[in-house]
């Protein structure tokens, strides 16, 4: 409800800037004509959202399932940590977006080089997030599981990977927030579907409500991915403290 | 249970970071007794625990048992929390050990223990559903569902108010009879009360003081005159 009323305020400050400033419809449409431009191209915008979608996905699921492994390694062989670590810091400290023309340029115009943009996104907080969380198992759990004469496989099974869960959902809302800005750079740098080069297309040809209309969709589809992956992290992770849901 | 071994502990000397915790400290807990340790916080009581429980190096000395088998994996250890996993349910809580050693888990037995500590109707609730007197009471059927002859307590009542101390200490008295076991403590009351007799350790460098002993078999009613005298003498004693 509360979405509802902040959509229609947002509408309607954008009209009035559309009716009242004398702005050209070539750089803010219409609120009307963007809608327009969203039924006329429907099917177009639906298909190449498609697209948009199954880069950002997969790169989700390959991104997770490399994090976790890269954690769980370093989890398991700390020398590993000391080597990958700094590795893992300072690839950060190159702009992901930079590579983006490498990557199309490696891997093609097609899919691929998207999804590994959005691999390489992601894969930082994932892989932060599950560390820190198998890094600080408490204490008292771990001593109890040596008094138990438990194997250190065990414990990591039983014990450290459950309880290093909540921070790995941490780290996953954050990949999925930010795993539509990887798929839309590598669109934009080369591409020959989907919603980025959809955006960078209506912009060459001064089509902006067509480009407005590609940027709603994509809003779109980023809050439900993350509203959808969001409510099924808080199921699945059943025991951790929730205000929203009044335990504490 | 086989039949529990006597604990001696012969001139055990710990350090940390050049500082001598304590050194030539000897105890003996009789097969299937309770000895009650007292003393002020930061003594070394938490790691002459741990050092028991194998899960901390001594500086010197060392734990044995009147059977000269190893102690390692017969010693069960309940710490301060309750340490219940959220994720797991009552019941697989009390099952831990054998899910972490690899063993097939006996639900029947796990059963058999929550409902001697009150809590069968609760086997399939999470930790967080339970109050604390309740969590403290299944940490007591984990424990006890290892089924090991030497159990350490490390002020395992501390956190509970005390009226639902009182009754889990009468609980445990009960379920840890034949046991022998070492209950760390700094409440006189709760030594006097559930221990066979008690020890208090104090001073830098630590030094064990010579047994108390409460007249009477455990659990003691708290308004039995002697337990009100000799808890009496223990807090002028660990007040010097």
């Amino acid at each position: 409800m509360r979405g509802f009323i902040t959509f229609a305020v947002f509408l309607a400050g954008w009209w009035a800037v559309t009716q009242f400033c004398p702005v050209p419809p070539y750089m803010l449409p219409t609120p009307q004509s963007v809608a327009a431009a969203l039924i006329a191209q429907r099917n177009f915008l639906f298909d190449n959202t498609l697209v948009t979608l199954a880069e950002i996905l997969l790169g989700l699921f390959f991104g997770t399932l490399l994090g976790a492994l890269a954690a769980l390694t370093m989890a398991v062989l700390p020398p590993v940590q000391r080597w990958l670590m700094p590795v893992l810091v300072l690839s950060q400290a190159i702009p992901v977006f930079a590579l983006a023309p490498l990557l199309v340029l490696w891997f093609g115009f097609g899919m691929t080089s998207k999804i590994i943009m959005t691999i390489l996104v992601i894969f930082f907080p994932v892989t932060a997030s599950l560390a820190d969380g198998l890094r600080l198992t408490e204490p008292g759990w771990l001593d109890m599981a040596a008094a138990m004469n438990a194997s250190r496989f065990s414990t990591l099974w039983h014990i450290r990977l459950p309880a290093a869960l909540p921070s790995f959902a941490s780290g996953l809302r954050v990949a999925t927030a930010l795993a539509p800005i990887g798929a839309i750079i590598g669109e934009w740098v080369g591409a020959s579907s989907g919603l980025g080069y959809v955006m960078i297309n209506a912009n060459a040809r001064i089509q902006t409500d067509v480009m407005f209309a590609a940027l709603f969709v994509l809003c779109m589809m980023a809050v439900l991915l993350f509203t959808i992956f969001d409510r099924i992290l808080r199921n699945l992770i059943y025991w951790a403290p929730d205000s929203r849901r009044g335990v504490s | 249970m086989s039949p529990c071994p006597s604990l001696h502990i012969q001139n055990l000397a710990l350090h940390y970071g050049g500082q001598i915790i304590f050194e030539n400290l000897n105890l003996t807990i009789q097969s299937g007794q309770l000895v009650a340790l007292l003393g002020p916080s930061g003594v070394g009581k938490t790691s002459l625990l741990r050092i028991i429980a194998g899960l901390e190096v001594p500086f010197a000395g060392q734990v044995t048992a009147s059977d000269n088998i190893p102690l390692g994996g017969r010693i069960a250890y309940m710490a301060q929390q309750d340490l219940l996993l959220p994720w797991a349910s009552v019941i697989d809580n009390v099952m831990l050990g054998a899910k972490l050693r690899r063993m097939r888990p006996n639900p029947d037995r796990a059963m058999n223990l929550l409902e001697r500590v009150g809590l069968a109707t609760r086997a399939k609730s999470l930790p967080v559903e339970l109050s604390g007197g309740m969590r403290q009471r299944v940490a007591i059927a984990r424990t006890l569902y290892e089924e090991r002859p030497i159990v350490l307590m490390d002020e395992p009542f501390s956190a509970l108010d005390a009226i639902t101390r009182t009754k889990i200490q009468d609980l445990a008295a009960e379920l840890l009879a034949g046991c022998t076991t070492l209950l760390i403590t700094h409440d006189p009351m709760e030594a006097c009360r559930i221990s066979h007799h008690l020890v208090v350790l104090t001073g830098a460098p630590a030094r064990l003081g010579p047994p108390v002993e409460v007249p009477g078999l455990p659990p003691r009613a708290p308004d039995n005159l002697l337990v009100l005298q000799t808890q009496a003498e223990l807090l002028r004693m660990l007040a010097q």
